[in-house]
């Protein structure tokens, strides 16, 4: 059964239409790709997949689930966590705050259930600092915890924003362009930590992204939208030939 | 020198109170981006709440005393603090999505609502009331013209104690971190799994409550309510969070101490008739020199 089915999807901005009646599935432990040229429509699917946007049509099944209509806090709590094309990690908290902030929803405790027994609040308030670490341990950030996510380089920054999403314990891990401002070195760590959270965690993962080198280095199923619409999708062999694709990227010759 | 220190033993208790009030503006801000203007009100509710539970038989019958103090505060604070939760409820949360600006003005609305409802007769009447005794007032130290009275004492503990309480909640709890998130990128945070509406409400809750205690310590202070003395208070401590820097609570703690010194000081030097004016004339001079604030980070968006 497949992790993800978006059935139909489509998003309409008054009289633009940014995404246009798209249908795609993820399995899952799948690594799959959204590419497409500037403004084709990426991001604006991984919004209604996390519920920033509510899609104009279609539907979303999460897990056999409709998650159209669900608060984005909803959605992430089922299983969904995503990292962002411009870093959106909370600047003045520490790497640790970041991430405990992922672990918000791990609580067993409630608000009343911390005032009626701070023992047990206590108790678990360290278990999640030891998963935190082991996190951070994983990314080899433990030395950086407590600095402020503003202070870190950008290449920690972009990694302590998966380890804030893997946090949250997701099944489905959406990266959006992970290699924007990467440089080759940086590419290749990248490539290997994203294959190694899917092993690792046993997690599906989709990512936007326009470093071909990445995309077609890691993704074993790659969707190609443009205008909106899907004009392609397969493995990553059989998107690189694909006539629509070129078409998209290079323009018609002649 | 003993009357410079008197006047700032007085001023400081004052700024105690506005300090308690500015955090909530500060919080508020902090995570919604806007200005609460009902805020001040809310803390006028709270004086009216323990002017009621004083009033109550079974608080008479203790009489003044510890027992009636707590009671009259956890009252004020629980009371206020769910008015605060009502309010976003009801008048902000459907607006969340619009315009800043139409949050601010419906703000000013439900601040004028609280403001008049209150003075219909049966609701609280417009005439002042006089505020009970909470605890008997007795001096606790007196060095030549040296007078600290034992309200004073109780004004600084209670503040000094939320505020530490405040500072521990934000940062060293879950929902304190997840505050702290959702006032840096509420929908980052939202992402994250943070149920961003009930952080606001939080935050409503925690801000009112403050507002409430600090009301029970100005009633205290100043015995006569009515349903118009929140507007001065609720001003003065909003110029102090934006003297402090808005959205950032400790500039809001010590935005509340220099308000208070400051009207304290030019009421006894200068003229009692320009306690109210030297305030504003130190939200002019701070808007004109450093807008973001003592403690505010400049405001340079990122294009």
């Amino acid at each position: 059964m497949s992790l993800l089915h978006i059935n139909n999807l489509t998003m309409r901005f008054g009289g633009l239409t940014a995404v246009d009646a798209v249908t795609e599935t993820i399995e899952p432990l799948s690594l799959a790709g959204l590419i497409g040229p500037n403004g084709a429509g990426k991001t604006t699917v991984f919004n209604m997949i996390t519920g920033v946007y509510q899609p104009t049509e279609g539907e979303i099944l999460f897990d056999a689930l409709s998650i159209v209509g669900s608060n984005p806090h909803e959605i992430a709590n089922q299983g969904i966590a995503r990292t962002f094309q411009n870093i959106r990690l909370f600047p003045s908290l520490s790497v640790f705050d970041n991430v405990r902030v992922g672990f918000n929803n791990a609580s067993k405790t409630g608000l009343f259930g911390s005032i009626l027994q701070p023992g047990r609040y206590w108790t678990e308030e360290k278990e999640i600092a030891d998963k935190i670490d082991h996190l951070l341990g994983m990314f080899g950030l433990l030395d950086n915890r407590q600095e402020l996510a503003k202070n870190l380089s950008y290449g920690d920054q972009r990694r302590v924003e998966i380890v804030r999403a893997m946090a949250t314990d997701p099944k489905l891990l959406l990266l959006d362009e992970p290699a924007a401002g990467m440089n080759p070195t940086e590419k290749v760590e990248l490539m290997n930590l994203i294959r190694y959270l899917r092993d690792e965690f046993k997690i599906a993962i989709l990512l936007i992204e326009h470093d071909m080198k990445v995309v077609m280095g890691i993704c074993e199923k790659i969707a190609v939208l443009d205008h909106g619409a899907k004009i392609a999708s397969g493995t990553p062999e059989e998107v690189k030939n694909n006539p629509e694709v070129i078409k998209a990227y290079l323009g018609e010759s002649g | 020198m003993e009357e410079f220190l008197q006047q700032l033993i007085n001023g400081l208790s004052l700024g105690a109170i506005y300090a308690l009030i500015a955090l909530g503006y500060t919080m508020i801000y902090g995570v919604l981006r806007f200005i609460n203007f009902a805020h001040g009100d809310v803390f006028m509710i709270g004086t009216y709440i323990g002017f009621y539970v004083l009033n109550t038989a079974f608080v008479q019958s203790l009489g003044p005393g510890a027992e009636t103090a707590v009671i009259v505060f956890l009252a004020a604070m629980v009371g206020c603090g769910l008015l605060g939760v009502i309010i976003e409820f009801l008048a902000y949360r459907p607006l969340r999505n619009r315009p800043k600006l139409t949050v601010l003005i419906t703000a000013i609305g439900v601040s004028f609502f609280l403001e008049y409802t209150g003075q219909l007769p049966f609701v609280f009447g417009a005439d002042p009331r006089t505020f009970p005794t909470v605890v008997e007032k007795t001096t606790v130290l007196q060095a030549g013209g040296l007078v600290i009275d034992s309200y004073q004492i109780i004004i600084f503990v209670v503040a000094i104690a939320l505020m530490l309480g405040l500072r521990l909640l934000i940062m060293k709890t879950r929902i304190g971190t997840a505050l702290r998130a959702s006032s840096m990128n509420l929908k980052a945070a939202s992402l994250m799994g943070i149920n961003t509406n009930a952080v606001i409400s939080f935050t409503f809750f925690v801000g009112s409550a403050l507002a409430g205690a600090g009301a029970i310590l100005y009633a205290m202070s100043y015995p006569k309510i009515n349903p118009l003395m929140g507007i001065l208070p609720g001003l003065k401590a909003f110029i102090a969070a934006v003297l402090g820097g808005i959205g950032n609570i400790l500039g809001a703690a010590v935005g509340g101490f220099i308000i208070g010194a400051a009207e304290t000081m030019t009421a006894g030097y200068i003229s009692p008739t320009l306690r109210d004016a030297i305030v504003f004339a130190i939200l002019i001079i701070i808007l004109i020199v450093k807008p973001s604030g003592l403690f505010g980070r400049g405001g340079t968006e990122k294009v």
